[in-house]
């Protein structure tokens, strides 16, 4: 056996397990696909986020408190790799700009704080309030919620960091490998790449979009659904705003990052001209002095979702020591990602919660 | 370094650069004219501080920007000197116009 635990997929999620797992000991080897293989890690917003997330489903509320108050940790560590990833937790904000919105927020938010015990900590903030901490924010905006747990990161340099912390740890990198067959034999598995034959006791399967089509070889049914979302960047600006928003953020290096949509167009991570203006509407409605700033790029990319929105964390019952690790929001995530999540892969003791996220719920 | 090589030209454009006067030939662009007379860097990059210069001239790889007439980050390759043109070198990331603030 050359490697005890092989990650297929090195975007966020694949990265942070895999770093996760060398830091409890293991012998790693991460198959990663290509430069143009579908990669939500290189697309997304950068929210570390917990306002929202979980309002309708306890556990994964409860997942996403302990990997959100897990993330100052793994940021001081990943300060050894040198590289900045501009992590901050100052809170973050989500606007209402009508009643409606205002009461549905309301009604979550609290919901939300029940499925925590009490844990998510939140405000609502009516307009006065709001302009009072946001001068820049328009009247149109009746109100937000806002939440001191919220902040947000580099999303490019975690990848990065992630990258460099694992392979410093030992792990070994492999892209342009993408992997075509994993096969069973005598209790361990055989991963056939494009560089090459790997074998390893553990595979995790970090694919994204592919785990639906590498999960199939090894008898698991993982529902995997891609959701456009299209993002907006600004020039840099001299720093106005000093906490993330869920569709407005100002970045360390001074650009604007606007989003986004929800569109379902199959594989297509593509732009459209009419959703770019309906995201840039939408954003100089809530700050009007946006509509002075050039835009210099956009993009789309495709999440990575499951039918009821959680992560799906499953063992293969028909073979024992494949993982699948499926989710939305792996940039909040990483940090449980690369520590408690792998407790439960190496099979130690283990946070019960993690259990909650099987594909058992979808079987009923 | 830089001479304009039609001497029909005639530097009949006064523009500001950097606050002294200089004229130049009309129908040339900020960037051409900022080679013309001869500065050493146009603007400083808001992550480092670096000095830069013009590089493509034609609009692809916004090295070229500068503050001309009150606006930050304009093209400078793509835009013409215009009489009374007041150009300011760009330094840092530009600052969001006030006017925009909603009363
Ligand atoms: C527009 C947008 C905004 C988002 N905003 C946020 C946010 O603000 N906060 C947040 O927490 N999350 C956000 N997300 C979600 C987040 O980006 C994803 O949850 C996360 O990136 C998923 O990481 P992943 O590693 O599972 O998948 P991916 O990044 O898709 O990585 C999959 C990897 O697997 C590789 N691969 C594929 N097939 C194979 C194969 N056969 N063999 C080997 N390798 C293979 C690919 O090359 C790729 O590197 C956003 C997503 C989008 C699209
Ligand atoms: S010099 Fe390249 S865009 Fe102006």
């Amino acid at each position: 056996m050359q490697y005890d635990v092989i990650v297929i997929g090195g975007g966020m999620v694949g990265a942070a397990t895999a770093y996760g797992l060398a830091k409890q000991g293991q012998k790693v080897l991460v198959l990663d696909g290509e430069d143009l293989t579908l990669s939500a890690s290189k697309a997304n917003f950068g929210l570390v986020w917990v306002q929202g997330k979980g309002w309708d489903h306890a556990p994964y509320a409860q997942w996403c408190q302990i990997a959100t108050n897990l993330w100052p940790e793994l940021s001081d560590e990943l300060k050894a790799t040198q590289v900045d990833i501009s992590y901050q937790r100052r809170g973050g904000f989500d606007f209402c700009i009508n009643e409606q919105e205002w009461q549905e927020r309301e009604s979550m938010m609290s919901a939300l704080w029940k499925n925590t015990d009490g844990m998510f900590e939140y405000e609502m903030l009516n307009h006065s309030k709001l302009k009072k901490m946001i001068p820049e924010i328009s009247k149109s905006v009746i109100g937000a919620s806002f939440s001191p747990q919220d902040g947000h990161v580099d999303p490019l340099a975690l990848l990065q960091a992630l990258c460099k912390a694992m392979q410093n740890l030992g792990v070994t990198y492999m892209g342009n490998c993408l992997v075509e067959a994993i096969t069973p034999t005598h209790g361990e598995y055989v991963v056939k790449g494009a560089k090459g034959v790997f074998t390893a006791g553990k595979i995790v399967l970090c694919a994204g979009l592919a785990n639906g089509q590498l999960g199939e070889q090894l008898g698991m049914n993982i529902p995997v659904v891609a959701e456009r979302g299209q993002v907006l960047i600004t020039e840099r600006l001299k720093p106005f705003l000093k906490w993330p928003t869920l569709n407005v953020r100002q970045t360390a290096q001074g650009t604007v990052q606007i989003g986004d949509s929800h569109e379902d167009v199959g594989l297509n991570d593509g732009t459209t001209p009419e959703v770019l203006k309906q995201i840039a509407q939408r954003a100089v409605l809530m700050f009007p002095l946006l509509s002075s700033v050039h835009l210099v790029r956009a993009w789309g990319g495709l999440r990575i979702l499951t039918p009821d929105g959680n992560p799906i964390y499953q063992q293969s019952t028909s073979n024992p020591g494949v993982f699948s690790v499926t989710c939305h929001s792996g940039v909040t995530l990483a940090a449980a990602h690369a520590g408690p999540l792998c407790d439960w892969i190496l099979g130690d003791s283990y946070l019960p919660v993690i259990e909650q996220f099987s594909m058992d719920r979808f079987d009923v | 370094m830089f001479k304009v090589l039609d001497d029909n030209h005639e530097f009949d454009t006064q523009i500001s650069f950097d606050g002294k006067d200089h004229l130049v030939p009309s129908n040339i662009t900020v960037a051409a004219a900022a080679l013309l007379i001869g500065v050493k860097s146009i603007r400083e990059t808001p992550v480092t501080g670096a000095k830069r210069m013009p590089l493509c001239m034609m609009g692809v790889c916004y090295e070229c920007l500068m503050k001309i007439d009150g606006v930050g980050n304009q093209r400078s390759c793509q835009t013409l000197v215009r009489q009374g043109m007041v150009i300011e070198r760009q330094i840092g990331a530009t600052e969001v116009e006030a006017e925009y603030y909603e009363a």
